[in-house]
């Protein structure tokens, strides 16, 4: 097996046995960069020489003998919306293109803490808005396993590095599906975990009642242990959970007998491609098979997640993003003839398309005289959502369903209609609003590209996700197809 | 419901946001297909019903008012495009 295929607990007994050092694995890392990149181009900024003497020194550490963590020494990539202190942080917007964070989020102090290496940070959709990676104003991602095709998005670098095995795992954030999306696209793991479980402190906010921050990997191991390392409360988000962490790898039992599976008939009915659905019906046999039962449900306001995800969304997106005006950081136009005309020429200047679409939309929601027809509605239905959820798992312990209703789509196929690029969110936006965690695994391919299955669980039991998913993986052998690069 | 350009000017200029005539058109567009779509809302009866800004049962999250180290003023200032004296620079804001 290629060194870049091993799950995360081989290489750490590699490294520990000494067969491996963390700079042949970093420079193998960043050979791999060389090799694949020009056809992928998942991150806008590499952190090489930082890396090779970091790991040089772990590789000291390493002599000195003594027990080191799991994620000791393993690449890693960091979506570029999560600040990392000294090494540029652009949210893929021409506004950061400059911007050095002068300290670390906490997801990547703990990232550090746990001595994993830092090898770059990676492409988005510029602030992370959007479905495809195209809306970077850089360049966009494209799919390892057709680079006529979109990696997804917003974590669309996040999951195509993950999937050309350029890193052995990565960080994204998902708002409305930022993180499974990608992840079912480029055949890979991704998990959201539940909302206030990671810290949302340094990452930076586009919708804050929804931004979670969660880990992309080959296997669902090892998205269990880099959750394990990055989960936990934090003083520094005032809307961080203060829960016990349960060990999640302890959950990987292989064992699904006697649990519920809810499935939502809205996640297989109109605009769900056969081939998606056939691949989740397969899936749940598989469950079957291994003593879980599954039942249909339903989630009876699933139809108007999308109207109420992108009336929240842009709302908070607007008053979010006011903190860009050219004054503390980011790039500053020129020749302004006084304050105002500084804010709007930096912001006019520095922010695309789709994030001028959005804060347009948000600041029109909250404008005096629509505020209660629009925001504070959305608001209420987002309450009658959530309840679907509580009402589902009042009976069931899972919900399954598709990660998206289609595999990727060809670069360009959805740009200059937006609503339709929104539609692709239906299976993940509800459970954003819901706030409860879900993971995506591969469970097949459609004409050579990856399809996501989506596993979905109660507030703060990620356990039970991971198992599940674990379960599925062990009688499957989705997760090890690799794309030919 | 449906916006005008004359709307989308207004709410630029909430938004700090200068738009050229092509940028006007297309969001004035765009924005109405998007509104249209989330009159859907309207057919739900909320009546009565809570409205949720986050799904966790936290509010007022207090800390003791204890003073704490702050970030040194000369790496606030690193990404700052003009600054002096220690201190952000902008252009008059008073004529």
């Amino acid at each position: 097996m290629a060194l870049n295929d091993l799950r995360l607990h081989d290489v750490h007994n590699k490294l520990n046995s000494k067969e491996l050092s963390v700079a042949e694995l970093v420079g193998a890392s960043y050979a791999r960069i060389a090799e694949t990149e020009p056809a992928i181009k998942a991150f806008i900024t590499l952190n090489e020489e930082n890396a090779r003497q970091q790991a040089s020194e772990l590789d000291k550490q390493l002599q000195e003998g003594g027990e080191r963590g799991l994620l000791f020494g393993l690449p890693a990539g960091i979506k570029d919306n999560i600040v990392t202190e000294g090494l540029l942080t652009t949210c893929a917007s021409q506004f950061l293109s400059n911007y050095n964070p002068i300290y670390d989020a906490t997801a990547v102090r703990k990232l550090k803490a746990a001595q994993s290496v830092t090898i770059g940070k990676l492409n988005m959709d510029e602030f992370a808005m959007g479905g495809s990676n195209e809306n970077s104003s850089y360049y966009p991602t494209r799919n390892p396993w057709n680079p006529e095709y979109v990696p997804g998005g917003s974590s669309g670098g996040s999951a195509a590095s993950v999937a050309a095995g350029q890193v052995y795992f990565a960080l994204g954030s998902d708002t409305g599906g930022s993180i499974r999306q990608p992840a079912a696209y480029c055949g890979i793991v991704g998990l959201k975990p539940t909302y206030g479980l990671v810290s949302r402190f340094g990452l930076v906010a586009f919708a804050s009642s929804l931004d979670q921050i969660g880990p992309l990997t080959k296997n669902v191991e090892d998205s269990a242990y880099v959750l394990q390392a990055i989960a936990g409360y934090d003083e520094r988000d005032s809307t961080s959970a203060n829960v016990d962490i349960p060990d999640y790898t302890s959950a990987l039992t292989g064992d699904v007998r006697g649990l519920r599976i809810g499935v939502p008939k809205e996640y297989l009915g109109e605009g769900i491609d056969p081939r998606v659905k056939e691949a989740v019906l397969k899936a749940l046999s598989v469950y079957e098979s291994l003593g879980a039962t599954w039942e249909e449900v339903s989630l009876p306001h699933t139809e108007y997640a999308i109207a109420t995800y992108y009336l929240l969304a842009s709302s908070e997106a607007s008053s979010n993003l006011a903190r860009f005006d050219g004054v503390r950081y980011g790039v500053r136009a020129d020749n302004p003839s006084n304050l105002i005309d500084l804010y709007r020429k930096s912001r006019s200047q520095g922010f695309g398309p789709e994030v001028k679409r959005r804060i347009m939309l948000g600041t029109y929601a909250l404008s005096s005289g629509y505020y209660d027809a629009y925001y504070l509605k959305a608001q209420k239905v987002r309450t009658l959502i959530k309840q679907d959820f509580d009402q589902v798992f009042s009976r069931y312990d899972l919900i399954i369903g598709p990660t998206a209703p289609t595999p990727a789509f060809r670069i360009g196929e959805q740009v200059g209609d937006p609503l339709t690029m929104y539609l692709n969110d239906i299976c993940t936006i509800p459970v954003s609003l819901a706030g409860v965690p879900a993971i995506s695994v591969p469970c097949g391919v459609a004409d050579g590209l990856p399809i996501g299955l989506q596993i979905i669980g109660k507030a703060f039991d990620e356990s039970t996700v991971l198992r599940a998913a674990h379960a599925f993986e062990q009688h499957t052998e989705h997760h090890m197809l690799r794309p030919q690069l | 419901m449906s916006i005008t350009t004359k709307d989308v000017e207004h709410v630029a200029n909430l938004a700090r946001l200068e738009l050229s005539d092509s940028e006007k058109e297309q969001f004035t567009g765009q924005l109405n297909a998007i509104l249209k779509y989330a009159e859907k809302l309207n057919g739900l009866d909320t009546e009565g019903v809570e409205p949720t800004s986050h799904v966790l049962p936290i509010t007022n999250v207090m800390r003791a008012d204890e003073e704490r180290p702050s970030l040194p003023i000369g790496k606030v200032l690193l990404n700052a495009p003009d600054d002096e004296e220690g201190q952000f620079k902008v252009p008059a804001v008073l004529e």
